[in-house]
């Protein structure tokens, strides 16, 4: 362990600045399937595609009505959402009623329909988008480049908003409640159907906004989002999906030891989460803050 | 089956069917409630009592008949529409919810018409709901909870208060109080329709009962009559 | 009824036997080897209850263990198939243990994410050849150089035989009282728990047996095909099985080999479309999932019943 004190700080610290942006695209992916997982029952598999979909979203605004990407960070999300309210409406509700499975396999079919049509039209190579934020910060240890530092501190802003969203306000008091017993809640007066399409909306724009996020740093492409949403899956199987600050403290976590695993062994780097996720299933099965039914 | 109700009531259900996927749980209830009444359902365990108050709010399976509210028809008509005309539940199981504190669970039904009571004014009803009123929901005591499930539908401005099974498992002396609530509502000129297996608890706070058997309306039974038809009533209930 | 059920298998086996005289052998054998991938993960889903949807990992890694096995270690192909067998039957039990400790749609979760994570060391490991898989694995002769495999056509009998090999294990465990216990756990495991079964136990076993012959379909493809790439430890193939045996009938004994052959066949005649034939499973998933949950065997099935009993 002593040569991690060999590594240069700036490495070390750069590594970890990469690994908290990862964290931070973990998180807001986790959070979103945690809340349409507890509304609709469907672990929804097109949110890697619908991330996509929100940096394309921002990348064909931009090249084709030079709309910047301060206007795409809200209009995206609200195009992919809305999509996904279409979803939602034609497909998912017809199969609520079936066992978890279906929407899963319903949701992995919608996956490779979106990013097979995105592949075929434009390629799997990526392609750039501009930084929006130029420059940097010399913080004496290591370079901030601004745009990683924005991201980092946005989706902190957006993870807590939503965390009090849902757990501070009226509406978020209903989400609760209708996840617990969506019969009563609707004999009290609530619209629990469009409830539940406005949730799988929310959830779907937080793909979308961490979609947009991404886009200046990665290249857009059709497949970014392939691999990030099976990452994510072990990510929600580490947090368990009961608890929202649960789903942002791991995402943000598993990130950092990703990124402090660059630097300690490289290889495993890509792996180290599965491994974690192995640890916790045979420590904690339930997940680090879900509930043991 | 003497008709003892007025000539508008307030809600009125006939040849009321209902079903749990395939099995067939009510066999055309009828009974009718006038405004400011407190009307009872009596009948033996598994008689369909829960499932016609869960049809009147649209949540069984399927249905059908006619359930008519201040006239109109709600069969076919989703729950969430139904509670809007002004008919509030506090279900046999009660309903709290875990994840919501109880001051959450005392404010989640939305207020469907104007008039209902002022948190102020239920804090003052059930003094315990305030003290706690940070504690999670569903940490409180049955008594606690079975006011908490009360008190929450008075703030909506529901007319129709249907209550199942309020005193069920509870302690003496929170029956009693219960009781003394359930006095209250109806002078604030609440309508009450309340199922009930206690009957000598029914008996203190009723207008009428009507007696269900079967997944039917067997029999009706004004209070001033109880006294003469107790004998009946304990054959209907296997008491 | 059972002589009914004699009479067509019987039929399908000449069909077999005389397939390469009207089909491409090779055509015919990438498919058997899905086949029996589509059965292993079949009796998984359909007799078990357990959704796995990492099952490429043990077909890619049967694949690759045949590959090492002749190819770099230069050993016979009959002891490559046994590594292919041994090695993923392994992994299933690694994976497996695992993955039971969690129920449901959350046991997919966690097959998907163990698959993904065979995925990545694939990439990086050396024995894999990485990116460029193990190309040009030969077709050393059987039974110690008495059968020589170089024809297609011979091949195809040895794959036939080994599919009816694995798929007559499968059939057999089904009908056992072992496969009557898993029925019975999938049904209601609380009850059969209650009944005195080790649940947990029977889940694993199922696991590793459906992992063993997942490996021993990988293990076919790479001999016939001569490759093993990352492709087939790929999470597109762990979805591709499920396809498979959904669009045939979940839990059906043929449904799985029914799909198989379609979605191969779809694949051949669709390559040109390159990216498209993805955007095509995925719209077969939709519809499936909202229309034809019971896939074809299932819905034919319904419709006879019904026709016999109108
Ligand atoms: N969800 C359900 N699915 C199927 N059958 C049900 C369901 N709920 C109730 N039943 C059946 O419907 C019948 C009537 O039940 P219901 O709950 O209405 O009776 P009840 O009069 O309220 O009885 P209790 O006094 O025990 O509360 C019973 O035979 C019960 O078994
Ligand atoms: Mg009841």
């Amino acid at each position: 362990m002593l040569d991690i004190f060999s590594i240069p700080l700036p490495a070390l610290f750069g590594q970890l600045l990469l690994g908290l942006i990862n964290g931070a695209f973990y998180a807001m992916l986790s959070l979103g399937l945690a809340v349409i997982f507890g509304m609709l029952n469907v672990i929804n598999f097109t949110h890697g595609a619908q991330y996509m979909l929100g940096a394309f979203a921002a990348w064909l605004l931009l090249t084709n009505l030079s709309i910047p990407f301060w206007a795409s960070l809200v209009l995206a999300p609200l195009i992919v959402g809305l999509f996904g309210v279409l979803i939602e409406r034609l497909l998912l509700k017809r199969i609520y009623h079936l066992d978890h499975l279906y929407g899963f396999l319903l949701t992995f079919g919608l996956s490779l329909v979106i990013e097979g049509l995105f592949q075929w039209k434009w390629g799997s190579s990526g392609a750039p988008y501009p930084s929006p934020i130029a420059g940097g910060y010399n913080l004496g240890f290591m370079f901030l480049p601004a745009y990683r530092g924005f991201v980092v501190l946005a989706a902190l802003v957006v993870c807590l908003a939503t965390w009090y969203g849902i757990e501070r306000t009226r509406l978020g008091a209903y989400l609760r409640a209708a996840t617990e017993n969506p019969t009563l809640v609707q004999a009290f007066g609530i619209n629990v159907p469009r409830l539940i399409t406005l949730t799988y909306g929310l959830g779907v724009g937080l793909a979308a906004l961490a979609g947009v996020l991404a886009a200046p740093i990665q290249q857009v492409s059709a497949l970014m989002g392939t691999n990030l949403v099976l990452v994510v899956f072990a990510v929600v199987v580490i947090g368990g999906m009961g608890s929202i600050m649960g789903s942002i403290v791991t995402g943000f976590g598993l990130g950092l030891i990703e990124g402090f695993t660059k630097v300690v062994y490289p290889p495993a780097s890509n792996t180290v989460i599965f491994v974690v996720m192995a640890i916790v299933l045979l420590v904690k099965p339930a997940g680090l803050f879900g509930q043991t039914k | 089956m003497a008709d003892a109700t007025t000539k508008d009531p307030l809600l009125k259900v006939e040849e009321l069917q209902a079903w749990y996927g395939e099995s067939h749980i009510l066999h055309g209830v009828g009974f009718e409630i006038g405004r400011g009444e407190l009307v009872t359902l009596l009948g033996r365990n598994g008689v369909g009592k829960t499932t016609t108050l869960r049809s009147i709010m649209g949540i069984v399976g399927k249905r059908s008949g006619s359930v008519r509210f201040e006239g109109q028809e709600t069969v076919g008509r989703p729950s969430n529409i139904i509670a809007r005309l002004g008919i509030a539940y506090c279900p046999e199981e009660r309903g709290i919810f875990s994840s919501l504190n109880v001051e959450e669970n005392l404010m989640l039904p939305p207020a469907v018409k104007p008039g209902g009571m002022s948190v102020e004014e239920i804090y003052t009803l059930f003094p315990n709901l305030k003290e706690r009123r940070r504690s999670q929901g569903t940490k409180l005591s049955g008594g606690e909870q079975q006011m908490l499930a009360i008190g929450r539908i008075l703030r909506t401005g529901a007319n129709l208060l249907m209550l199942d099974e309020p005193t069920e498992g509870l302690a003496p002396v929170i029956v009693q109080r219960i009781g003394e609530i359930i006095r209250q509502l109806k002078q604030r000129g609440f309508t009450i329709l309340l199922v009930e297996q206690n009957f000598h608890f029914a008996a203190t706070v009723a207008d009428r009962h009507y007696v269900m058997e079967d997944g039917r309306v067997v029999d009706m039974i004004v209070a001033a009559d109880v006294e003469k038809n107790v004998g009946k009533l304990q054959a209907y209930l296997g008491v | 009824m059972t002589s009914q059920r004699t009479l067509i298998a019987a039929l399908l086996i000449v069909l077999a036997l005389v397939a390469p005289l009207v089909a491409y052998p090779v055509f015919l054998m990438t498919a058997l080897c899905f086949a029996l991938f589509a059965c292993a993960f079949n009796l998984l889903l359909g007799y078990a209850g357990l959704m796995s949807f990492g099952h490429a990992m043990f077909f890619g890694m049967g694949g690759y263990f045949f590959g090492y096995v002749v190819k770099t270690m230069g050993l016979a192909p009959e002891i490559g198939l046994l590594a292919g067998v041994g090695g993923a039957a392994l992994l299933g039990l690694v994976t497996g243990a695992l993955a039971i400790r969690r129920q449901g749609i959350y046991f997919a979760m966690i097959t998907l994410a163990f698959a993904q994570m065979v995925y990545f060391i694939c990439v990086q490991a050396p024995f894999t050849g990485g990116e460029d898989g193990l190309q040009g694995i030969p077709r050393r002769a059987l039974l110690g150089g008495l059968l020589p495999i170089d024809s297609d056509r011979t091949l195809y009998y040895v794959v036939l035989v080994l599919f009816l090999f694995g798929f007559g294990l499968i059939y057999r465990v089904i009908h056992s009282p072992f496969g009557q216990v898993l029925k019975a756990i999938r049904d209601n495991e609380q009850r059969a728990v209650s009944l005195g079964y080790e649940a947990d136990r029977y889940k694993l076993l199922a696991f590793v047996l459906s992992a063993s012959l997942a490996g021993l379909a990988g293990s076919m493809k790479a001999l016939v095909l001569q490759f093993a790439t990352l492709t087939d430890v790929s999470a597109g193939v762990s979805g591709e099985v499920v396809l498979m045996a959904l669009v045939g009938g979940l839990g059906t004994i043929f449904g799985p080999v029914i799909g198989a052959f379609i979605i191969v066949a779809m694949q051949n005649y669709l390559a040109f479309t390159g990216e498209f034939v993805l955007v095509i499973q995925g719209a077969i998933f939709v519809v499936i999932v909202m229309a034809f949950r019971k896939g074809l065997l299932g819905e034919f099935s319904d419709w006879w019943k019904r026709r016999r009993a109108g």
